[in-house]
């Protein structure tokens, strides 16, 4: 596991080109940098500087190579590669508030926007008129929208929201698709259908992933909870609630485990039992430097005792690989089924990748099923 | 048709309120009436974490039922603390959590030593997750 530190900003978002050689990150400003990897250092290739407002949400479609960017100015950019320059196509999104979050449909044909208008804005490209148009879906919905995640059939969008449910819309658009095959959420999906919302969990909800085959899909929220609900003729929702600060994002590895990471600096597995409905904690992924232990004198732990009302001096320095929240999970190999790597960033301008397979054989207990 | 040129604020006014037989809602948890019994101070306290008054929206319960709580935790002995707090299962130990932070709030002559106290060992059973629990509950007990 590397972690390479691109700046002491946060890195608020970032997406990967589809060979994993080109990164797209936003510094916590009105700007994208696109790095480039050469040997074992990050070159910075591009600058995107369209928007007018913080980005908070840059997705890299890796068939089509596009480049899709929402921004608190309330607009989205769609970037094409032209030669060596990289060129802005706005997208209207009618969104009287800042934009969230967005992402590409698996086919890359469609593009969802959340946004603090609390609703979800659909974005399809029209041939005859060469420009992108957008449809809103807006009920149930109550308040911001803070994660999406589409399901493989290209149709079913999961959303987490800050009314502190997790729902999953239809976001068929029969321009530019043929009626979707029925899934375990339901098989009458016109646009805008609520297939199923989430119920038990408070708590805005920061992170929501489907797994690969998208029967399941599993949220984050704020209350410290992770939950997972299957789909099937009635969805059936497995809640645990963490003894750690709230994540902020998460992401299947396998059909049955998933990595969430949030607040406290490091990533946890958590394996989902499907034959028990349960899901339990499988361990805390990080692997802290085997720090010296200085033997305590009698004067410290006095002044500890004076202090803290305690004797054991815990460090104030975190052990983890990230010094402050890591903000955002993304897979880089292998895929939902079998992820080999994965990536987190967060706001301490940090960027580690971490390689499964010595995270499995460095901590013990750990299976990653 | 005539014009009501006087005020209409009696419209506004809620009659059924000053019904003197106006019916009043049962009153739901808080079990133990007395006060815990010396001896059976691990019943005292699952039986006073049960029914907590979460969807009352009457503060007279959730008053008298944070009373019965709070007098239970005072008459745990400091060496029992742990014990308690291991019999509780997971959502219990949030429920207590609540309980304590709500103590905190109105603080009386020892109960901030003894909440604090309950607070330590319930950190160590249910982590900061149970803390941010209490912060983001959505209905407080």
């Amino acid at each position: 596991m590397s972690l390479h530190q691109f700046l002491l900003e946060p890195i608020t978002c970032h997406a990967w080109n589809r060979d994993r050689t080109q990164i797209a990150i936003s510094p916590n400003n009105h700007e994208v940098h696109i790095y480039k990897k050469s040997g074992n250092q990050w070159v910075k290739a591009h600058e995107l500087k369209e928007h007018n407002g913080h980005i908070t949400g840059i997705d890299w479609a890796p068939e089509s190579n596009r480049i899709v960017t929402c921004g608190t100015d309330r607009n989205a950019y769609v970037w094409t590669l032209k030669g060596d320059v990289w060129k802005p196509t706005l997208v209207i999104l009618r969104i009287n508030r800042a934009a969230r979050c967005v992402t590409w449909s698996p086919k890359e044909n469609k593009f969802a926007v959340g946004s603090g208008s609390r609703l979800i804005s659909v974005c399809y490209f029209e041939q005859e008129n060469d420009w992108w148009v957008c449809k809103h879906i807006k009920k149930p919905i109550r308040s911001t929208i803070l994660c999406l995640d589409w399901h493989p059939n290209n149709v079913l969008l999961a959303a987490g929201s800050c009314d502190f449910k997790c729902r999953i819309f239809s976001a068929y658009i029969k321009e530019v698709e043929e009626k979707p095959a029925p899934t375990a959420w339901g098989s009458k999906m016109p646009f805008g259908e609520v297939m199923f919302e989430s119920t038990g969990t408070s708590g805005w909800v920061h992170g929501v992933c489907f797994s690969d085959s998208g029967n399941r899909v599993a949220w984050a929220s704020h209350d410290s909870t992770v939950a997972v609900a299957e789909g099937g003729k009635t969805a059936v929702c497995t809640s645990l609630s963490s003894e750690t600060l709230p994540l902020l994002c998460v992401t299947f590895i396998t059909e049955n485990s998933l990595v969430a990471a949030g607040h406290d600096c490091y990533p946890v597995l958590f394996v989902y039992d499907s034959n028990n409905a349960a899901l339990s904690f499988g361990g805390k992924l990080d692997v802290p430097k085997q720090s010296a232990q200085k033997g305590m004198t009698a004067r410290e732990r006095f002044q500890n005792l004076d202090k803290k009302a305690s004797v054991d001096s815990k460090e104030a320095v975190l052990e983890s690989v990230h010094k402050n929240s890591i903000s955002q999970i993304s897979i880089l190999n292998g895929g939902k089924a079998k992820c080999a790597k994965f990536c987190t960033t967060g706001m301490d301008g940090g960027m580690a990748i971490w390689d499964v397979k010595t995270l499995e054989s460095a901590m013990k207990d750990l299976k990653i099923v | 048709m005539s014009k009501n040129t006087v005020s209409d604020r009696f419209r506004k006014v809620d009659v059924d309120e000053y019904d003197e037989n106006k019916f009043v809602d049962e009153e739901e948890g808080g079990e133990n009436q007395l006060g815990p019994d010396e001896g059976n101070l691990m019943g005292a306290l699952q039986a006073v974490l049960k029914n907590p008054p979460i969807n009352t929206k009457n503060q007279n319960v959730k008053d008298r039922a944070e009373g019965l709580v709070l007098k239970v935790l005072s008459s745990f002995k400091s060496t029992d603390i742990e014990k308690g707090v291991q019999s509780l299962d997971k959502n219990g130990v949030d429920l207590l959590m609540k309980y304590i932070y709500k103590g905190f709030e109105r603080p009386s002559e020892n109960s901030s030593a003894v909440l604090l106290q309950w607070h330590e060992k319930a950190l160590s059973a249910g982590g900061v997750g149970s803390i941010v629990r209490v912060l983001t509950a959505r209905k407080t007990v």
